[in-house]
């Protein structure tokens, strides 16, 4: 009992650290999801209560606004974020089938990182760039016309 | 000159006829009140709008615009029509959108708000199959044992969210995700039970699809073509007025009623979701007699002449007094009424009580002696507006839910709220200006002391004092004694912080003090409401609007029960049996001889039941054997009675001591009256048949009566309701028909046209002047020592009612709290080695228990709490019955109990 306690201790005075020069009220829930996302790499359960104690806000409307942006992340994150598309268009031309062979590849689940913390991967609705569908996109790169083939060739690229 | 008080008036123009409202409404506010129906959807008038589901467009003429109507600020001169073609093509068009955001349509057409969105569905022609939408495979929300989110159902209107957020204050579910993928959750994936979620149902009441509906329905098939009752709760004394669907014989769901006066559109989690024992199976269906210590069926006749030949017998041979009555606080008026009636012209005695004796009976005592009237001086509805609240020895969230919100109404308006209570409770916690901890049972220290500063400083009203008070000189001559110095070494409280509670307190304008049984239930119970009405009065706290002294009534039927004379030393109406002239007119009334000397009070019936003085009891509606202090004695005392009858709803712990259990209908099976804590009398009728064989306890008192040779013969409770008005002043004006509307009416009602009495010693008390009284420091009656060292407070908790008799067997109630606890301070936990869920043997001089420790910061060191509610681990095997000189009420909240760990 008295280690988890020392833990959470030491887990809130790091909170505590990272919130410090933001005012304690409810304006500062964003900053607060930014800044503990940035230091943590993601926003833990414990992280997101802590803001909602130090913006004295309720624990519900702060987990609604950290899943409402898509900046945030609930969940730890690879080193590169792919996400497949999943819009009508990618649909129509097999953007499944990139995403079962970019699953099979990682061997994660949706949503997970793989074991050498490299990627992450999701699927996202509509990239707008519905012309060159299918799309995937890595980080900030947008890969379209994609065969299943190809896509896992793109993911070898990052992972040297 | 314009009136800069008038509020200002906007005229507008609807559908081409002129309409005046107040400036800042919106459209929509405008059109409702002068009749004009627009549809909506995602607003409801408790809700602050959002115009998310824009099913309210209106077009204002001028500029062909579609707007929402109900969040567009009506404008002077503003011409608006709010239907034609145009307009139902955007809402048959919005309606089209919602739906294809779910796949499932509730088809209803009932008034419920479950079908508003069908009915509106049905209304604009929108073909619900050919819209359905994606489905979105979320799972559903019903990891809790009282309602389910059914995604499938919901239109994300957020109606739920922000019923939850504005109305209850808990903000337990939320919008979660964005886009397509969006749904109602509470927050990170966790179940509601883990979270602020309080079961209050809020949410569900509030939801327009049915998306969000009661498991209680959900077993019963769903059903939408249901029967609406309008009853009240019989959960505690604020009485709300909620409607009861059913269907089949059984209770399908409760929902509040609109209309309701006392809570308006709120219950709690009790009232919502715990009427499902009303339906249970082994409710007592058939009058049982018990033959070899074994219960058996028996026909009504058998079992009312047995009951009526062994009372006339020991009447006979032991006289009138030698028997007891108990009745119940959850019984209806006419019930009380009748059983007081037909234990003093039947029976011939006034030994009639009931647990009152054990929550309120100083209050009454008190507030009698101090003001004339024992009774809430306010309106529930009027807290809000107070600017200082006192509450002591109240958890009001919990135990009186709905009066909570308001108190959290008041805060919110800028009110002041000081909290002293032995245990920092979530109001003081969370709503609480001040919070003061005194050593349990110190009440008359603190309260005088604070009363000596407000002399002192000079903050006392003298008008008030001169004008409308008597006997002033002596308290203060009494006051003298609680010098600051003295009061922090009596009652623990900083004395700093004392001073600056009693200024806060003394400059209110509107100062209200709530309180409960953590001031009644002492050896000194009558002092400390005594104490009350002192702060009060030498304030000027008392008389006007939101400003007085507000007792917090338990039971939902606890002040009518006092109210009608269930008690031993008054008929109905507080008049006294021992005043001549009341004798006389009873007697005159009810044409029998009787008896002017008041009888025994409820621990006293047990006491001589012990000693062989007392051979006979009636117990109507009441679990002496687990509500009771000192349960040893309370179990020898029954076991040595000659004759016991039980009426009842279920076989209780009491029952099982019964020669007679004769089965009583539930309230939801009978008609009739409860007053609630603000003595206001409100009428319900029958929602349901009696179960099995049982019947009304009215009906059952009347057939006992009877053939007892004093004939009872009611037709209906209408006619009893009519004799109170006939024979109780107070009373006079609620006859059956003045009563039967759902405002009900709040007594002293004494004409026979009267409209109540919000507020009570407006200009003057009931009693003339009010009477202040000089009060000295009593210890409580058993402090902790060196062989038991711990103080043991009992009390109430949110989700069980008195013995659980009802919500130990409403389903989801016991399954949410299934056991017993003892809340512990983290440091004695700690030098007991004891941990949340270990094992703890409790023991006082009375006996002892086995319960679950609950690690709690609210209980300071030395202090341990155990809600009484329980019967396997029943903390009132522990307390101490010693009594309060002149209620009679016993020391349930201050006993010395020693800790040790189990194995
Ligand atoms: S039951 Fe009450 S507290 Fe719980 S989510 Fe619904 S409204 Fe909120
Ligand atoms: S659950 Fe009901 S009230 Fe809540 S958003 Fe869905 S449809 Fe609206
Ligand atoms: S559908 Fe994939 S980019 Fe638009
Ligand atoms: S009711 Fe006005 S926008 Fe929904």
């Amino acid at each position: 009992m008295p280690e988890i306690n020392e833990e959470l201790r030491k887990m809130q005075n790091t909170y505590e650290k990272i919130l410090e020069d933001l005012p304690e009220t409810r304006e500062s829930v964003i900053p607060a999801l930014q800044l503990v996302q940035k230091s943590r790499g993601y926003l833990p359960g414990d992280g997101l209560e802590f803001i909602a104690d130090y913006t004295d806000t309720p624990l519900a409307n702060v987990y609604s606004i950290a899943t409402f942006y898509s900046q945030f992340y609930l969940e730890p994150q690879g080193e590169h974020t792919v996400k497949v598309c999943q819009g009508t268009a990618c649909h129509i031309k097999g953007a499944n089938e990139i995403y079962e062979a970019l699953l099979g590849k990682l061997g994660i689940a949706p949503g997970e990182v793989t074991p050498d913390g490299k990627f992450t991967l999701t699927t996202v609705r509509c990239l707008g760039a519905c012309s060159l569908a299918p799309v995937m996109m890595v980080d900030d790169k947008v890969y379209g016309n994609q065969t299943p083939d190809e896509a896992r060739d793109v993911l070898d690229e990052y992972r040297d | 000159m314009p009136n800069p008080t008038a509020t200002e008036l906007v005229e507008i123009e609807i559908n081409g006829e002129k309409f005046a409202g107040e400036q800042g409404s919106t459209i929509l506010e405008i059109a409702r009140e002068n009749g004009i129906e627009i549809p909506k959807l995602c607003h409801m008038d408790q809700l602050e709008p959002t115009g998310a589901c824009r099913m309210c467009l209106v077009e204002l003429v001028d500029s062909g615009k579609l707007v929402t109507s109900c969040t567009h600020p009506a404008e002077d001169g503003m011409k608006v029509e709010t239907d034609n073609e145009r307009i139902h093509r955007s809402r048959k068009l919005n309606l089209e959108l919602l739906l294809s955001n779910n796949t499932e349509v509730v088809d209803c057409d009932s008034d419920e708000t479950r079908c508003e969105f069908s009915k509106l569905l049905k209304q604009y022609d929108v073909e619900v199959e050919s819209y359905a939408g994606e489905k979105r495979n979320h799972e559903n929300i019903e990891d809790n044992p009282f309602f389910k989110l059914d995604h499938d159902k919901c239109i994300l209107c957020g109606r739920c969210v922000r019923a939850c957020e504005e109305i209850r204050g808990r903000s337990a579910i939320d919008f979660v995700g964005r886009g397509f993928d969006t749904k109602i959750a509470p927050p990170l994936d966790r179940s509601l039970t883990e979270g602020t979620c309080q079961f209050c149902g809020q949410c569900v009441d509030a939801c327009p699809t049915g998306a969000l509906t009661s498991k209680m329905r959900i077993e019963k098939g769903d059903p939408t073509q249901v029967e609406k009752t309008s009853t009240v709760c019989t959960y505690c004394g604020v009485g709300c007025r909620m409607n009861v669907y059913t269907k089949d014989g059984e209770v399908v769901d409760v929902a509040p009623d609109p209309e309701a006066p006392a809570n308006d559109i709120r219950i709690c989690s009790k009232g919502r979701f715990g009427f499902d024992f009303v339906n249970r199976d082994d409710r007592l269906k058939q009058p049982l007699i018990k033959e070899k210590d074994e219960f058996r069926e028996a026909s009504w006749d058998e079992a009312l002449d047995l009951v009526s030949e062994k009372l006339s017998e020991i009447k006979e041979n032991h006289g009138s007094n030698a028997i007891a009555g108990l009745s119940s606080a959850t019984c209806t008026n006419e019930e009380n009424y009748l059983f007081q009636k037909f234990m003093r012209a039947t029976v011939g005695t006034n030994g009639v009580d009931h647990c009152a004796r054990l929550c309120h009976a100083s209050t009454v005592a008190g507030l009698v002696r101090a003001f004339g009237s024992g009774a809430m001086t306010n309106s529930i509805g009027e807290i809000k507006d107070a600017d200082t609240i006192l509450i002591t020895g109240s958890n009001t969230t919990e135990s009186h839910p709905v009066i909570g919100l308001e108190v959290k109404k008041a805060v919110e308006n800028g009110a002041d709220l000081i909290v002293v209570d032995p245990r920092e409770i979530d109001i003081a916690k969370e709503d609480a200006t001040m919070y003061l901890r005194q050593n349990s049972g110190s009440d008359v220290a603190w309260i005088m002391g604070m009363i000596r500063v407000i002399l002192e400083e000079g903050l006392w009203d003298e008008k008030f004092v001169e004008a409308r008070t008597e006997n002033f000189e002596e308290m203060r001559e009494a006051a003298e004694e609680f010098t600051p110095d003295r009061v922090e070494e009596l009652t623990g409280i900083d004395k700093k912080k004392l001073r600056k509670a009693a200024r806060l307190y003394a400059n209110a304008d509107r100062g209200s003090i709530l309180f409960a049984m953590g001031i009644t239930q002492h050896s000194h119970g009558t002092d400390n409401v005594l104490a009350i009405a002192n702060l009060a009065m030498v304030t000027g706290n008392v008389g006007k609007e939101s400003t007085g002294v507000n007792p917090l009534r338990g039971q939902n039927n606890v002040q009518g029960a006092c109210d009608l004379g269930a008690l031993p030393n008054v008929y109905s109406g507080y008049q006294n049996v021992d005043l001549e002239e009341n004798q006389k007119k009873f007697e005159d009334l009810w044409d029998v001889d009787l008896d002017p000397n008041p009888g025994l009070t409820v621990v006293e019936m047990i006491r001589e039941a012990e000693k062989g003085n007392v051979n006979g009891m009636y117990i109507m509606g009441e679990n002496p054997m687990v509500s009771d202090p000192d349960l040893g004695h309370v179990e020898k005392g029954l076991e040595n009675l000659d004759f016991l009858v039980v009426q009842d709803i279920f076989m209780t712990e009491t029952a099982e001591y019964a020669d007679v259990i004769l089965p009583a209908a539930s309230f939801l099976e009978t008609s009739g009256t409860f007053t609630n804590t603000e003595r206001r009398v409100q009428h319900f009728d029958r929602a349901l048949e009696p179960k099995g064989n049982s019947r009304p306890d009215w009906e059952i008192i009347s057939q006992v009566s009877t053939r007892m040779g004093y004939p009872m013969k009611y037709g209906s409770a209408d006619e009893i309701t009519d004799e109170i008005a006939d024979v109780t002043p107070i009373y006079t004006g609620i006859t059956a028909e003045r009563v039967a509307n759902k405002q009900g009416l709040q007594w002293p009602c004494v004409t026979g046209d009267c409209t109540g009495t919000k507020y009570l010693h407006k200009g003057q008390f009931s009693r003339g002047l009010g009477k202040f009284h000089a009060l000295h420091y009593r210890e409580p009656a058993e402090l902790p020592d060196g062989d038991y060292p711990f103080t043991l407070t009992t009390g109430r908790m949110y989700y069980h009612f008195h013995t659980r008799s009802m919500t130990g067997r409403s389903q989801g109630l016991d399954e949410l709290v299934p056991e017993a606890y003892m809340e512990i301070n983290p440091a004695d936990a700690e030098a007991l080695e004891v941990d949340s869920g270990d094992l703890v043997r409790v023991s006082s001089r009375r006996g002892e228990i086995e319960i679950k420790a609950k690690i709690s910061d609210r209980v300071p060191s030395e202090t341990v709490f155990i809600p009484f509610h329980f019967a396997e681990a029943a903390a009132n095997r522990l307390t101490n019955s010693v009594l309060d000189p002149i209620a009679k009420i016993p020391e349930l909240k201050v006993s010395a109990v020693n800790l040790e760990k189990v194995g």
